[in-house]
């Protein structure tokens, strides 16, 4: 079987975004980057699989500009066979993302895409979906346990009240949940490993897809702040306060 | 405008977020509703009484006895040519779908939006809400999830909308549904509550959680919990308030022993009355909230308790 996952390059987690002064955006110059982290989620879920002896190989893409292959290169150490890089500067849009990777997966034909759910930087929750329509395939979003059997995946997906598992045909397009796993840390040996696999370079003409983005971005700004309120001397006082000043009690 | 909301239930109950998607619905234009599921004419019964809905589409077929996208998102296409946007909840079951219909469709699809500026251009938070973005759609048809929290919800009462039965049964064939474990609670669910009460890494451990619920009891409160909790295995994930958990915006949020890391004030800074209680002056938390109490937890909770039996008697 042949997995493929797609892995995003954006501003790490842990950093504290500023939006730009003319509020064309957010700040990235300068600023430490790193792989999204439900796309590490993917990248181990195919791993594991691998190790479970399921997995023949297992392809990472990454769109945008050349420095997405440091991001392909974190993927191969943790264990994924080779890459593709798509490289534009343009800006992609969830839309155009899915119809570049159906342009790949019609060449590779895997078995099993497995996406994060969403990235952290525009927080969309859209391209595996939109792949998984474009593709005519089944979908099992934010998947927090993946069993695969004989032609179906049995997935159970996080929902708002609690738990519900779905059964999909094959091939499908799996999307990753905070607890589908933990993602392991590149060893050393792995990451000097990485640099000698193949990735493959095209552009989005290469594919024939028109990435033009549908949805303008007119202004990015600050949401509104919160100010610090009062620190209490006693929880009588907290009690007091919210039935009679606050009045939300 | 014709605006086309996608009605979220259980095929026993409305979901409240389908009232604040008919609000946001309200702003564009004419609001039609579709409830599509299994046996569920209470549901479209309920959602023609929604203030301000003109027609409600029933699809009843058991290819819609569960929200399986694939079958959801191809009768919302067949729908759509009479409508200028196609709506629903920014819930886990609005962002499954919602997307398959744009990308079937050829458009964007525009996630979770705030606020609304016009038929085309919508505000939506990004990077979890530390930014926000105002966007416009090139597109013919507006594929939109809407933030519960950002709209008032509309009346459930008042309205009296025609319904219409529409025939048309998608089954993809594609997947199946194959069962749910829901919490059963008897406290309201997070994203409606009124009123919230969360506790982090500082409750040590899942029993600790107990206090939380005595007092979540008395406020008729929901229970919620930051990552760190969830992570640790104090609670399930379902409480998880938070960047990657529920977005919620309750008029009082009662936060205990959370720190305050970004993630979780994501999900919870647009509260009306913010309350942090932790035994660290320095927590971010504090940076935030409208009342702090420094002290720890496992004197300030049961005191809570009892004051409220106080003041509430």
């Amino acid at each position: 079987m042949k997995i493929l996952v797609a892995v995003k390059r954006l501003i790490d987690y842990n950093v504290k975004i500023r939006v730009k002064p003319d509020n064309t955006g957010v700040e990235t110059a300068n600023v430490k980057m790193s792989m999204n982290p439900f796309d590490e989620i993917a990248v181990e879920e195919a791993v594991s699989l691998k190790e479970a002896g399921t997995v023949d190989e297992i392809i990472a893409v990454s769109l945008g500009p050349k420095a997405s292959q440091e991001t392909i290169r974190t993927a191969l150490a943790m264990g994924c066979d080779r890459g593709i890089h798509v490289e534009t500067d343009d800006e992609l849009q969830p839309l155009a993302v899915a119809k570049l990777l159906k342009g790949i997966i019609e060449k590779e034909s895997p078995d099993l895409v497995i996406l994060g759910k969403q990235a952290i930087d525009d927080d969309s929750n859209q391209t595996g979906q939109m792949l998984s329509a474009l593709l005519g395939w089944s979908q099992g979003t934010f998947a927090s346990e993946l069993e695969l059997a004989d032609g179906t995946a049995n997935v159970t997906r996080e929902v708002d009240g609690g738990l519900e598992t779905i059964k999909i045909n094959m091939p499908c397009v799996i999307t990753t949940d905070l607890r589908l796993n933990v993602p392991r840390y590149a060893s050393l040996p792995n990451i000097m490993k990485a640099k000698k696999k193949q990735i493959d370079v095209m552009s989005p003409g290469d594919l024939g897809v028109d990435t033009t983005p549908r949805l303008q971005t007119l202004k990015v700004t600050e949401p509104p702040k919160r100010e610090a309120g009062a620190v209490l001397e006693s929880v009588a006082e907290l009690v007091d306060k919210l039935k009679n000043e606050a009045k939300v009690i | 405008m014709s605006v086309l909301v996608l009605a979220e239930h259980n095929n026993q109950e409305l979901k409240t977020a389908t009232l604040n998607a008919v609000t946001a619905a309200a702003k564009l234009g004419d609001v039609c509703v579709l409830v599509a599921g299994k046996d569920c004419q209470g549901i479209a019964e309920a959602a023609a009484k929604i203030s301000g809905v003109s027609k409600v589409l029933h699809a009843d077929s058991d290819a819609y006895a569960h929200p399986l996208a694939e079958n959801i998102a191809g009768l919302l296409v067949e729908l759509s040519g009479d409508y200028t946007h196609l709506l629903a909840p920014a819930t886990t079951s609005g962002k499954n779908i919602m997307p398959r219909v744009a990308a079937l469709l050829d458009v964007a699809q525009i996630s979770d939006i705030s606020a609304i500026e016009s038929e085309d251009t919508f505000v939506r938070p990004i990077y979890a809400g530390n930014a926000l973005a105002t966007v416009k759609s090139a597109d013919v048809i507006k594929i939109i999830t809407v933030r519960g929290t950002a709209f008032e919800a509309a009346d459930a009462k008042g309205g009296s909308a025609d319904i219409e039965a529409v025939n048309i049964e998608k089954d993809a064939g594609l997947s199946s549904f194959i069962g749910n474990e829901l919490t059963q609670s008897e406290r309201p669910e997070l994203t409606s509550a009124r009123i919230i009460i969360s506790g982090g890494r500082g409750m040590q451990n899942g029993d600790n959680f107990k206090i939380l619920e005595e007092v979540a009891d008395k406020l008729g409160a929901a229970v919620g919990a930051s990552r760190a909790a969830v992570d640790a295995g104090f609670v399930s994930n379902d409480y998880q308030v938070g960047q990657t958990g529920k977005v919620v915006a309750p008029d009082l949020y009662i936060a205990v022993g959370i720190s305050g890391a970004i993630q979780h004030l994501a999900g919870m800074k647009d509260s009306k009355v913010i309350v942090a209680i932790n035994k660290d002056a320095e927590a971010p938390i504090f940076q935030i909230a409208d009342y702090g109490v420094v002290d720890d937890l496992f004197n300030a909770i049961p005191e809570l308790s009892a004051e409220l039996d106080k003041a509430l008697s």
